[in-house]
C-alpha cells in the first residue's frame, strides 16, 4: 500500500460552496498525547516513532474502539519544520533496529510514513486507507473529516509528531554553507528568521492601528496560564512558568517586533485523534464531538512576503468560509482556539473571524478584557503553542475536550461550551475545523 | 554585510546575470501583463510557461515596511547581528518586493516611505547582489 498525498478534492477552499455536505455526520471521540521534551534523548523509546505510536494507542484506548475496528490513517508526513538530520551524520542503528523499517532509515526518527507506522503496529490490522495530510495537524484533520464523510473509513486515526535534535533550529544545512542556489538564494540570502514575515505583518499593523507589542502582554499571559492547565504540554510537564507582562517584555529580539517568547518553544512531541461517523461514535466511550465544517485557505501572497492587506483579505474570507460551510455564525462561538505559533498573528485569525464582533485593529484591545477561561469570552483556551510548546496541536485538542466537557483545569467556565473552531498555522494557508457539542 | 555566495541555477540565471552587470531584472508574463517576483516556471496569475520573459526595472523603489533580525538563521550573517531587514516595493509594480538590508541605515531607525534605489554588492563568491540605498532628499 502506498499512501497518497491528499488531493485539492479533500479540501473545502472556496467560498461559495453552501454547507458542508458531511455536516455532523463526523464525529472526533479519542484523543492521545505522548509525554513531551525538549529534545530527543537517542533512545528507541522516545523517538518520533515510538511516541507516535503511543499517542495513536492512547487514541484507540480513549475512545474504547478494538483496533481491528479502525479502517484508516491519516498521517502528516513531516515531523519537523527546521530540526533536520544532518547529511553526513551517521544513522542510529540501534534505534532503526528496534523496529520494524521502511526503505527510508530515517523513518520513525526524522520523519513519520503511514507504513511505517502499520508496520509496527500488527494490532491495526484492518486499515484500507492511507492518506497525508501535509505540514499540519489542521491539514490532517480536514482530511479525516472528510475522508469519514466521503466513506473512504468509517473509523479512522489522524497523528501529528514532532522531533526535536540537540542544535538550532535551521541553522544547518544551507544557512551553515558559504553559498546557495540561485533561486532559493533571491528570498533566503538575506537572513531573515522563520518569525521574520509575521513581525512585519504585526508591525504594518502596529503602525496602521496605533497599537504596540506592548499589548500583546494579556494574551501571552492568559496562553502561558492555560497552558500550565494542560497536562500534556511542555511549559506544564517540564517548566510550569508563569509568563507575566514584565518576563515577557523583557525577553531577547529574535525579529523585532517578535522576541522570543512570541517564536514557539520546538518539542519532541505526538498528538492523535480518533475520529468516526456519528452513528458509530455514539456508541464509544467518550461523548462526540460532531464536525461541522471544515475551510481551508490555499491563498499565496503577490510577492516574497504577505501584506497586511493581504492578511486582511484573506483572514476575513477564511471566516466567511468557515461559517458558511458550518451555517453559523460568529455569534455561535463559544471560544476560539485559533493557531498562535507565531503569537503576533493570533489577531489575525480572531479578526478574521470577528471573534465576538470585533473588527480589524481590534484584537489586542479586546486582549486587555476578560480573555479568560472563566470569563465570557474565552480567547485561546488551549494555550496554543504559547502555552505548551510547538505542536499546532493542542488547539485542536482543546476543542475537543472542551466540547466533551473533560478539560479539567482549562474547563471553560464563563461560557457553555457548544461551538468552537480551531485551525492553522498561517493566516495566509490554512486549515479549520468547527466542532461542536451536538450535530445540528 | 557579507552575504553568502550565489551560484545560479537554470531558473534564475538570468536575475543574476543581470545583476553582474548591475541590471534589475524581474520576471514578467506577457499574457497577463504582471511582474512576478520571486519567479517561477510558470506564472502564478495564468499557469503558463511560455509566457515569461524578464523585464529590466528601473531600480526605483520605496521602503515598504522592516524588522530588525537579532538572532539570524544563517552562518555568514551572525557577526553582523542585529541588522535591518527591510522589505522593498518597486516603481513600476508597489506589489513586487525586494529584500534589503539597507546599508549606511542605522539599525532600528529605518525610514518608512522613504524612496531607496538600487545598488549591487559583491557576495561571498563575488557574484553581484541587488541591494537599496536611500535616495538623499
Amino acid at each position: 500500500m502506498t499512501t497518497p498525498i491528499a488531493t485539492d478534492a479533500m479540501y473545502r477552499n472556496d467560498e461559495g460552496m453552501g454547507i458542508w455536505e458531511h455536516r455532523g455526520k463526523v464525529a472526533a471521540v479519542g484523543v492521545g498525547h505522548a509525554p513531551t521534551a525538549r529534545r530527543w534523548d537517542g533512545r528507541p523509546e522516545t523517538c518520533v516513532g515510538a511516541i507516535s505510536i503511543q499517542a495513536l494507542r492512547q487514541a484507540i484506548a480513549d475512545a474504547g474502539v478494538a483496533p481491528d475496528q479502525i479502517d484508516g490513517l491519516v498521517v502528516v508526513r513531516e515531523t519537523t519544520t527546521g530540526a533536520f538530520w544532518e547529511e553526513g551524520k551517521p544513522l542510529p542503528m540501534d534505534v532503526i533496529q528496534s523496529f520494524q523499517q521502511t526503505d527510508d532509515p530515517l523513518d520513525g526518527i526524522a520523519k513519520l510514513s503511514a507504513e511505517w507506522l502499520l508496520a509496527n503496529m500488527p494490532e491495526l490490522s484492518n486499515v484500507k486507507f492511507t492518506m497525508y495530510g501535509p505540514g499540519c495537524m489542521s491539514n490532517a484533520l480536514n482530511v479525516t473529516a472528510q475522508a469519514v464523510g466521503d466513506g473512504l473509513a468509517h473509523t479512522c486515526l489522524v497523528v501529528k509528531s514532532w522531533h526535536n535534535f540537540e542544535g538550532r533550529y535551521y541553522q544547518g544545512g544551507a544557512n551553515a554553507g558559504d553559498a546557495l542556489p540561485g533561486t532559493p538564494a533571491i528570498t533566503q540570502l538575506w537572513g531573515g528568521p522563520a518569525s521574520y514575515s509575521t513581525a512585519l505583518q504585526f508591525a504594518e499593523y502596529c503602525r496602521k492601528y496605533g497599537k504596540t507589542h506592548e499589548m500583546m502582554a494579556p494574551f501571552m499571559e492568559n496562553s502561558r496560564r492555560n497552558g500550565l492547565r494542560f497536562p500534556e504540554g511542555y511549559w506544564a510537564q517540564h517548566r510550569p512558568e508563569e509568563l507575566g507582562p514584565e518576563d515577557y517584555l523583557a525577553s531577547r529580539w529574535i525579529a523585532k517586533p517578535a522576541n522570543l517568547f512570541d517564536n514557539d518553544i520546538p518539542i519532541m512531541m505526538s498528538g492523535a485523534y480518533l475520529f468516526s461517523t456519528a452513528e458509530r461514535a455514539a456508541d464509544m466511550k467518550q461523548k462526540p464531538v460532531y464536525i461541522l465544517n471544515h475551510a481551508s485557505s490555499n491563498t499565496r501572497p503577490r510577492s516574497l512576503l504577505p501584506t497586511l492587506d493581504e492578511v486582511e483579505d484573506d483572514t476575513a474570507r477564511t471566516g466567511r468560509k468557515i461559517y458558511e460551510g458550518a451555517g453559523i455564525t460568529a455569534d455561535d462561538l463559544s471560544f476560539e482556539n485559533m493557531y498562535d505559533g507565531f503569537s503576533l498573528f493570533h489577531q489575525f485569525h480572531l479578526e478574521g473571524l470577528g471573534f465576538r464582533g470585533i473588527k480589524f485593529g481590534e484584537a489586542l484591545d479586546f486582549y486587555a478584557t476578560d480573555i479568560s477561561i472563566e470569563g465570557p469570552n474565552p480567547v485561546s483556551p488551549s494555550g496554543g503553542n504559547v502555552g505548551s510548546g510547538r505542536s499546532r496541536v493542542w488547539m485542536h485538542t482543546d476543542c475537543i475536550q472542551q466540547l466533551q466537557g473533560r478539560a479539567g483545569e482549562r474547563q471553560v467556565t464563563g461560557v457553555t461550551p457548544e461551538v468552537a473552531v480551531s485551525g492553522g498555522p498561517m493566516p495566509l494557508g490554512g486549515n479549520f475545523t468547527v466542532w461542536s457539542a451536538s450535530p445540528d | 554585510m557579507a552575504k553568502q555566495g550565489v551560484v545560479p541555477d537554470s531558473l534564475s540565471q538570468p536575475f543574476w546575470d543581470a545583476a553582474n552587470e548591475e541590471r534589475l531584472v524581474i520576471q514578467y508574463c506577457l499574457d497577463c501583463d504582471q511582474l512576478q517576483h520571486p519567479p517561477g516556471d510558470t506564472c502564478r496569475g495564468c499557469s503558463k510557461g511560455d509566457e515569461l520573459e524578464w523585464k529590466t526595472v528601473s531600480g526605483r523603489g520605496t521602503i515598504y515596511n522592516y524588522g530588525v533580525v537579532h538572532d539570524c538563521p544563517v552562518r555568514l550573517l551572525q557577526q553582523d547581528q542585529p541588522f535591518n531587514l527591510a522589505v522593498i516595493m518597486l516603481e513600476e509594480d508597489p506589489g513586487i518586493q525586494m529584500f534589503s538590508h539597507l546599508p549606511g541605515v542605522p539599525v532600528d531607525d529605518v525610514p518608512v516611505g522613504a524612496a531607496v534605489e538600487v545598488i549591487f554588492e559583491p557576495s561571498a563568491n563575488g557574484q553581484l547582489v541587488p541591494e537599496w540605498r536611500v535616495v538623499a532628499d
